[in-house]
């Protein structure tokens, strides 16, 4: 593949994957609140131009409408909602110490190839362009998911949940050009329900055990002791 | 078509009423009428059914076949049988301090919302709208799942969230695979239908379809509770209200299975290869021996039975796995007997836990002697879910038996195995807490056995022999997922 022989979307598209990818490593060895979530933030923002981008260049006027919900939701709403819990909670100038942060960050670049490892089947039926941008949404999924094992705050938890549907609506927009729009609804709705769901259980966490360090939710286990 | 339309309108309106009208004395009573009043248009939507075969609404948007309509029904009836034991239960529970007002129209609302999520899982004919609403089911749950705020609830919710959150999040990246290798042969907007894939399964490019399903098990897997995604699934059951337990294990766990087995049809029909039954059957089998070995660790009595759950949904995902028209079948009868059996378990165990004061197990004492109606009912459930004749779940165990002999002889060892660790396990704690000697102070409680009694009936009765209607209708859904029929 030469990139120079590319229209000008696809081109823009690969550099989108790449720094929609970035950004779930920024997050990941992040131990900042307030940074975390301003990096959230631009995730969400990268994720709104990309949809607005593919509306522009494919002429498909309902992702404009997914653009409008993706900046409200995860670029304004949701980081809105987490800086003034953190704000509240007085954990702004706290920096989380990370246990193994090179393993995390090392481990990260393991679930990046992982990916293109596991989605290395569809080369032959699909473009290597749609390999790189199915491989960077599954491997912003995995970051995510890395995200909420290595940090203990329940605020991170829920970016690294909110930065996974991130890497499903870059998918989604990349390589269908947006599910059919009752489906982004639908989603979209969810998104919303759940935000609003974290927001009533940091609250109840907090009454439970005055903090929002998520280790300390240990008294349920497999078998009793 | 106007049934199946009721049936999701009526909880919808459920879920506003409630929240609106606030809670009072008679609330309990109303959400009975709500789910009975469902339960009566379900009927009316089999009958439909029964009649003219397969449903799809005019926009395509709902499907109603075989398959899933007996589904459907199931859920009402257990959802209308679970309310009527909700209503004093709740009652006693507001009148021992645990539980306010204000939360209790939470609960009734979050009810109908739950109700209202099942209902969408089974009839959509949208993979999308599949996906949404059973993520819209952990919504409406987890709520409910800390509704009395004590640490260990809260605990337990936060789990069940953050894990099927994230759980469930796989399975949205699955439906997208399935979309994207469907729009490249089709129309998009109609591309996630269900009926239009069914049709071009053939044309779907398989290696897009195999990576897809993997995800989709694994997302839809959390929900069914499968090993090692289980973790959620006995705290949520443990910590949150009787109720609840019962509808999530009767239901939910269910409609997360259907959603996986919905997608197999579509993956078998790509790739003719048995690499999405493989998996079924490893995960199905790996669930069931671990949950049936950590039965035997278990001190509270709800756990117990939220670890037999996760085995008994580990033999269906293992029986749908392997595929032929009679381990199908037995899995749909499995499906049916097991959810009656285990909310009528929950229900008893429900009434236990409040005569007892408490869930521990080893506190749980002499039940025959204080109330021998929760004294027999726990016996009898425990006899029906342990599988023994001439109880429901002994024939679909013994079918899914027979089925394994025929396809993979030496895997019949394991599952014997399984099942007797399990049953062990279950006995060992159940009998003294239903024969032991009765504490000084322990009263009978008011307790509204009837919903008990009619599923346990129903088991036993699917067990003596199936009634000729049904056994139709199993058939015709196990001729839709396998092809043919074993009747």
């Amino acid at each position: 593949m030469n990139i120079e022989q590319l229209d000008f979307y696809t081109q823009a598209i690969l550099s989108m994957a790449a720094l929609v990818g970035l950004t779930s490593f920024l997050m990941l060895g992040q131990g900042r609140l307030l940074r975390l979530i301003f990096v959230f933030a631009m995730q969400g923002f990268l994720l709104t131009l990309t949809t607005v981008l593919a509306a522009y260049s494919l002429n498909n006027p309902h992702l404009y409408i997914s653009a409008v919900l993706t900046l409200a939701l995860k670029v304004i709403f949701i980081p809105w909602m987490l800086r003034r819990q953190v704000v509240q909670m007085n954990m702004h100038r706290d920096i989380e110490a990370l246990k193994n942060n090179t393993a995390v960050m090392l481990g990260g670049a393991g679930l990046m190839v992982f990916s293109y490892y596991v989605l290395h089947p569809i080369v032959q039926s699909s473009s290597v362009v749609m390999l790189n941008a199915l491989a960077v949404s599954l491997s912003v999924m995995l970051l995510g998911m890395l995200l909420m094992i290595s940090h203990r705050q329940a605020i991170a938890h829920v970016v690294g949940f909110m930065s996974i549907e991130n890497g499903l609506f870059f998918a989604a927009i990349v390589s269908t050009n947006g599910m059919p729009l009752v489906v982004e609804l639908g989603v979209a709705f969810d998104v919303l329900v759940a935000a609003v769901l974290f927001g009533i259980f940091f609250f109840h966490i907090r009454t439970s055990i005055d903090s929002l360090d998520v280790d300390l939710l240990n008294k349920l286990h497999e078998v009793d002791k | 078509m106007i049934a199946a339309y009721l049936v999701l309108l009526i909880p919808l309106i459920g879920i506003i009423f409630f929240a609106l009208a606030g809670h009072r004395d008679d609330t309990g009573k109303l959400n009975v009428r709500f789910n009975g009043i469902c339960l009566l248009a379900t009927i009316w939507l089999a009958i439909n059914v029964l009649n003219q075969g397969t449903i799809i609404s005019s926009g395509k948007a709902f499907l109603i076949d075989p398959f899933n309509v007996y589904l459907i029904v199931l859920t009402a009836f257990v959802g209308f049988t679970t309310s009527i034991f909700s209503a004093p239960y709740m009652a006693h529970e507001k009148e021992i301090g645990k539980l306010t007002d204000g939360r209790l129209k939470l609960y009734h609302s979050m009810f109908q919302g739950f109700m209202l999520a099942m209902y969408l899982v089974l009839t959509t004919n949208n993979m999308g709208i599949m996906w949404v609403a059973m993520e819209g089911a952990t919504l409406a749950t987890v709520l409910l799942v800390s509704l009395y705020r004590t640490p260990e609830s809260i605990e337990a919710a936060w789990k069940y969230f953050i894990l099927c959150g994230v759980g469930i999040a796989q399975a949205l990246f699955g439906t997208i695979l399935l979309y994207y290798a469907a729009v490249q042969i089709g129309d998009g907007e109609n591309a996630l239908l269900w009926s239009v894939l069914y049709q071009n399964a053939g044309k779907l490019n398989p290696e897009i379809l195999e990576i897809g399903f993997v995800f989709m098990l694994i997302g839809y897997g959390t929900k069914i509770g499968l090993v090692p995604l289980h973790n959620w699934l006995p705290d949520a059951h443990s910590e949150g209200p009787t109720p609840m337990s019962a509808v999530l294990s009767g239901l939910l766990l269910n409609d997360a299975l259907y959603a996986v087995v919905r997608n197999k049809m579509l993956v078998d029909g790509a790739t003719h290869s048995s690499m999405a039954g493989f998996l079924m059957m490893g995960f199905g089998m790996l669930s069931f021996l671990v949950a049936a070995v950590l039965l035997h660790r278990q001190k509270d009595i709800k756990r117990l039975f939220s670890y037999s759950s996760i085995e008994h949904m580990g033999l269906m995902t293992f029986a749908f796995g392997i595929g032929g028209p009679l381990a199908t079948f037995a899995a749909l009868l499995h499906m049916t007997v097991h959810s009656l059996t285990k909310s009528a378990i929950f229900v008893t165990v429900g009434h236990a836990a409040q005569l007892a004061g408490t869930q521990k197990m080893e506190r749980i004492r002499g039940l025959i002697r204080t109330q021998p109606k929760i004294g027999w009912g726990l016996l009898i459930g425990t006899i029906s879910i342990a599988g023994f004749p001439p109880f429901g779940v002994f024939t679909s165990e013994f079918l899914v038996l027979l089925a394994t002999m025929h396809s993979y002889p030496w895997l019949t060892l394991p599952l014997l195995l399984g099942i007797g660790i399990a049953f062990a396990g279950l006995f060992r704690h159940i009998q003294p807490m239903v024969y032991g000697d009765k504490p000084k102070d322990q009263k009978p409680i008011s307790a509204n056995l009837w919903p008990v009694m009619i599923h346990l009936a129903l088991v036993l009765w699917l067990g003596l022999a199936i009634p000729g209607f049904l056994a139709h209708w199993f058939s015709q859904a196990t001729l839709l997922i396998s092809g043919s029929t074993p009747l």
